[in-house]
């Protein structure tokens, strides 16, 4: 087992190094985001079916893509861990389902905006990853097995159906 | 703002798949175009995407193979270099702009009334959607106001989100950005209100509802 450090316990942190690459083209702070996560994203891409070699090629894709995006992060919105599984989740869809990723336009004058006493309500920012990822872990291992199996297993219905025992509605 | 929220929203598994990004792209639209119109469900994903992140960050690593770093850096002014896409925008008319939201607007490839509708029967007019996906319908329906909508015939789900206008289902009324998930069990005959013409996405044969208790599951401790 590799271990893994706590959040806070490297001079920057993740957060940090996006808007360090964002700011002035720092290929050091690229080189860092690269040694944690690209390994992550090749065994997330590996876990959901991708050969050894497709799972790299995506996971440099996606790397290069937190470069050209990065001023785009905002920590904000999602911490540096959220905003490249997203970039990761999409890339797969495009890349091995064929598929596109439908998502709403902030900017679309269709939009309906959040009422000002919901906007200010808690942010999904890099610290909560760390505290899901702690509840996550409290859970029975059957539990967060279940939840895993939802992020990290891409079944069409009938192997859905067929996996569970349940008719598969056709 | 708070009276334009919608009341029915996606199950929530269907909103885990989408954050997974394993659900079909047809009932991605539906999830997405309502997202536009559900600041709820739009804070919802952000959190089923940050459990994402958790998890993918917890994953053990798996090694690249050597050099792969050093290819990536050499790659990166490849990309500074390459010309950002602009994305076309294309131009609707008001009644368009209002009624649909994007993702969806970017799938009728054309205005509201531009678009080659098929009647079905006296009061129902349809516009099959060609979006990817294996065994799964979508199309646009306009129901004339106070006329029922189609029958719901098929063995599959059927999910209905509410553009304009509102229809009626037993006690509940459906209104703009509203959600409607039928299977064939549920013996229902939805009416559009008298008010005006209801125009809905509905998406046919989308996904099951099989993962039931990992819905309720991350219910119980997301909401931290
Ligand atoms: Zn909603």
């Amino acid at each position: 087992m590799q271990s893994i450090s706590p959040p806070g316990t490297t001079a920057r942190s993740h957060d940090a190094l996006i808007e360090a690459i964002a700011a002035s083209g720092d290929r050091s702070a690229f080189a860092e985001l690269f040694a944690h996560f690209a390994p992550r994203l090749k065994a997330y891409l590996l876990r959901l079916g991708a050969d050894a070699a497709t799972a790299e090629e995506i996971a440099q894709e996606v790397m290069l893509t937190v470069w050209r995006k990065a001023a785009s992060f905002d920590r904000s919105q999602a911490g540096a861990g959220t905003w490249i599984f997203t970039i990761a989740r999409n890339r797969r869809i495009d890349r091995l389902r064929r598929e596109r990723r439908p998502e709403f336009d902030p900017s679309d004058p269709a939009l309906v905006p959040a009422a000002p006493a919901e906007a200010d309500q808690t942010v999904w920012t890099g610290q909560v990853e760390g505290r899901l990822r702690i509840a996550i872990d409290a859970l029975p291992p059957e539990q967060s097995d279940l939840i895993r199996r939802a992020y990290f297993e891409d079944l069409s219905h009938r192997e859905i159906a067929e996996q569970s025992g349940l008719p598969s509605g056709r | 703002m708070a009276d334009d929220s919608p009341a029915f929203h996606p199950d929530p598994e269907v909103m885990l798949a989408y954050a997974a990004g394993t659900l079909d792209e047809a009932s991605s639209v539906l999830v997405a175009t309502h997202m536009a119109l559900c600041p709820r469900c739009r804070r919802e994903s952000a959190r089923l995407d940050a459990v994402g992140g958790a998890l993918a960050d917890g994953l053990e690593p798996v090694p690249l193979s050597a050099g792969a770093l050093e290819a990536t850096l050499a790659r990166l002014e490849d990309h500074d270099q390459a010309a950002s896409l602009a994305p076309t925008e294309a131009c609707h008319d008001h009644a368009t702009l209002h009624s649909v939201p994007e993702p969806l607007r970017s799938y009728l490839g054309g205005d509201l009334s531009a678009l080659p509708w098929r009647w079905r029967g006296f009061a129902v007019r349809e516009m099959p959607l060609d979006i990817a996906g294996g065994g799964v319908r979508a199309s646009l329906i306009r129901v004339r106001a106070g006329a029922a909508l189609p029958a719901h015939t098929h063995t599959g789900v059927e999910t209905t989100l509410v553009l304009s206008g509102a229809f009626q289902d037993g006690d509940s009324r459906f209104g703009r950005g509203d959600v409607a998930t039928a299977t064939h069990s549920i013996d229902h005959r939805p009416v559009a209100t008298p008010e005006a013409e209801c125009l809905c996405f509905a998406v046919i044969d989308g996904p099951l509802r099989l993962t039931g208790p990992v819905g309720r599951l991350l219910n119980r401790f997301v909401r931290m």
